[in-house]
């Protein structure tokens, strides 16, 4: 067993150690009051306080079961997870990034669920599908991410223009004019280098699906992701946004507030950020638009998170009770109200609560249209070397015709053992 | 000891840290080597049978991987201007301390002495402060001379350089030190002879200093090396090898590839090739000192 005693022995070394630990201590700490080892649940990110609220109320609704609530941060999750997996220390239940689903179901992780056909129907279907692998569901959606616009009304009006852009050239026409016009603006736009969402939501909605098929090949060098690569890059030639990664742009709301900045593509916990950190009297001046696309309002990605059943948790049906819970109408309401975490479902979005909030207006209509990324387990790395070759042509390192050839190589390799598992379903094509 | 005699006391005594070598050591690093043979990833950890037996694949396919060579660069330019830079300033300080007649030399050594037990994670976040192209007390600095902000951390050119000078500001500390007690070792009677002979400051440095250091140099210079080459906390935390991958080093690069993608067949081969690169950086400079 060379390969499970590596690993361990490698790095996990006192990881393990303080899982046997825990586990002692967990042991002595529950032994007398219940018989029944606790439910642990993962959640990712800020949630805490929220969850914590719930899972009290889910403790009450079920006095048999208790759950022991572990918070891990995001930038430290799909690492934690799958090492969680490699020691054989999966949590009974736990949050999942909707680009992961794929990942964790090729190795057997999770266990597949199944919805009544009103519950499906009530989820925003795009968002569905992202949790879904070859027809089966394995995770439930919990809340929603999506990417779309953010801008300044009185800078887009002084510059001329009465309402958000629809289109691509629309939206390129006010950034020239603001470029040209506004003495104030630093940058038209943020778009942070090292954010994969921009260069990918502009791809699918010119029609590229990055990959084959099958998932075999790269597709980056196809006539449609070319257009998108091109209007990415371009962003930055044209002088619209910073030559920046995020970790640069350290004084983002200040900017944004004083009218540096018109326009953000960011995700919906930004307007709580916006509500917290910009001064009230902004607070009529800034709205979200709908991404413009390249013929009128276009599509954006199916992101956020779920939750799943491990598929090594000995309490399934209490599991899937707590995930049953967690994804109640009324559950995600209490969520959206302590963190501003977006519903997946339909049903929530009709509740005043939602509905009287107008930045999110923006948001129900764009989860009409959501794509979901490529649902095969490199995604990650994929994405990785988007990032990498998006940002050594927009900083003239490489031309778009070579980052994207090599892009296409790299993938490729990447591929290449998802390749030898699939054996007979993968077909080389020419690429168009 | 012959065949025929039971093992010594020693041996009893030595045993029980030869066995916690040999598990956790040298057994790791055997089925690292392994490892490194095989094309283990996220489906061979969900299945047994899908891992496979590759030979030299790895080896090969690093030497086809631009990622690797940009890595391999970025790490070559931090040990190239790093080593010798950290290397003359500590050699530079301790000199200066180590004067005939300068008082508080255990204040001095201290405050030296001080960012080699600061965490780095502490010392980044100040340092990223220090950087900030804005806000940042360097280009204050800079702008009081008339020079133009530069985006530290931000810009591809400046970022390599940035974590350079952070680095030999933290490290230098450490060699300071063995700096000093080589000097310290020096017979003052050498200095003394040639004092009589009429030696002046700088043939007394060249003549008594620098060859009875030789020792002392050669040990901080292989130290340094090794630990310039294994470069990965700066970025990791400073830049997570940015921008444009300019400061990717090669252990960042295997980490990357090992934990955070589970590719561990390829990160092995990626650290064995680091581990050859330290070694033969090593044996040289351990041939230097036997030849020159």
């Amino acid at each position: 067993m060379a390969q499970r005693l590596t690993i361990p022995l490698l790095r996990l070394w006192p990881g393990r150690l303080v899982a046997v630990l825990m586990g002692i201590l967990g042991l002595l700490g529950c032994s007398s009051e219940h018989q029944d080892t606790p439910l642990s649940f993962w959640v990712l990110g800020g949630e805490g306080s929220a969850v914590r609220l719930l899972v009290e109320a889910f403790e009450q609704e079920n006095p048999d079961v208790r759950v022991i609530v572990q918070q891990i941060p995001w930038s430290a999750a799909h690492e934690k997870l799958l090492t969680a997996y490699a020691g054989d220390a999966m949590p009974d239940v736990f949050e999942i990034g909707n680009t992961w689903v794929s990942e964790f179901e090729a190795l057997g992780a999770v266990e597949s669920l199944t919805l009544s056909a009103r519950e499906k129907e009530d989820f925003f279907s795009g968002i569905l599908d992202s949790s879904t692998v070859q027809g089966r569901l394995m995770a439930k959606p919990w809340y929603i991410d999506t990417r779309l616009l953010f801008y300044r009304r009185d800078l887009l009006s002084r510059a001329g223009f009465d309402a958000p852009p629809t289109t691509w050239s629309e939206w390129i026409l006010m950034m020239e004019t603001l470029r040209d016009r506004d003495a104030g603006l630093i940058k038209a736009l943020i778009a942070p280098l090292g954010e994969w969402q921009l260069p990918v939501i502009l791809g699918l909605q010119s029609g590229a699906t990055l990959l084959d098929a099958e998932g075999c090949f790269g597709r980056f060098q196809s006539a449609s992701f070319r257009v998108a690569f091109h209007v990415y890059i371009e962003l930055y030639d044209k002088g619209f946004a910073p030559l920046m990664g995020d970790a640069q742009m350290t004084s983002l709301y200040q900017d944004f507030a004083a009218g540096r900045i018109a326009f953000y593509v960011t995700g919906p916990w930004n307007i709580g950020e916006f509500h917290r950190r910009l001064p009230p009297s902004l607070e009529s001046l800034w709205a979200t638009a709908v991404m413009p696309g390249p013929t009128g309002p276009g599509a954006s990605l199916a992101g956020g998170s779920s939750l799943a059943v491990s598929a090594s948790s000995r309490q399934k049906d209490k599991a899937l009770a707590l995930v049953e819970f967690m994804t109640r109408t009324k559950s995600l309401l209490t969520l959206y109200q302590m963190t501003g975490d977006l519903p997946p479902k339909r049903s929530v979005w009709s509740d005043p609560i939602l509905s009287a909030s107008p930045p999110l207006e923006a948001f129900r209509r764009q989860l009409d249209h959501v794509i979901a990324t490529p649902k095969v387990p490199e995604w990650e790395q994929i994405a990785s070397k988007i990032i990498l070759y998006a940002e050594r042509s927009a900083r003239h390192e490489m031309t778009e015709e070579a980052a994207l050839l090599a892009l296409d190589h790299d993938v490729d390799r990447l591929l290449s053992k998802r390749r030898w598992l699939l054996s007979g379903t993968c077909h080389q094509g020419a690429v168009p | 000891m012959t065949p025929t005699q039971r093992p010594s006391a020693a041996f009893w005594l030595v045993f029980p840290a030869l066995l916690m070598t040999g598990l956790f050591f040298v057994l790791p690093i055997v089925a690292a080597l392994l490892l490194s043979f095989t094309d283990f990833d996220l489906y061979a950890l969900a299945r047994w049978d899908h891992l496979r037996l590759i030979g030299f694949e790895n080896y090969r396919h690093l030497l086809n991987d631009p990622l690797f060579f940009l890595a391999l660069k970025n790490t070559f330019y931090f040990v190239a201007i790093g080593v010798p830079l950290s290397v003359s300033a500590s050699l530079l300080t301790a000199l200066l301390i180590n004067q005939r007649g300068v008082r508080g030399q255990g204040f001095f050594r201290t405050v030296f002495f001080l960012p080699v037990v600061t965490t780095l994670v502490a010392v980044a976040v100040v340092w990223r402060y220090l950087y900030h192209p804005r806000l940042g007390l360097l280009n204050y600095v800079l702008s009081l001379l008339g020079i133009e902000p530069i985006d530290w951390l931000g810009d591809p050119q400046w970022a390599m350089p940035s974590l350079i000078i952070m680095a030999v500001w933290k490290n230098f500390g450490f060699n300071m030190v063995i700096f000093i007690a080589g000097l310290k070792s020096i017979p003052r009677r050498l200095y003394e002879a040639a004092e009589v002979d009429g030696a002046g400051a700088f043939e007394q440095f060249r003549s008594i200093t620098l060859p009875l250091l030789a020792p002392t140099f050669v040990f901080v210079g292989i130290v340094t090396l090794i630990g310039y080459f294994q470069l990965f906390a700066e970025p990791y935390v400073m830049t997570q090898g940015g921008p444009s991958g300019r400061t990717l080093s090669v252990a960042l690069l295997m980490f990357e590839e090992g934990f955070r993608w589970w590719n561990l067949g390829y990160a092995a081969a990626i650290s064995f090739v680091l581990f050859l690169i330290i070694l033969s950086g090593t044996v040289l400079q351990m041939l230097m000192r036997r030849f020159l």
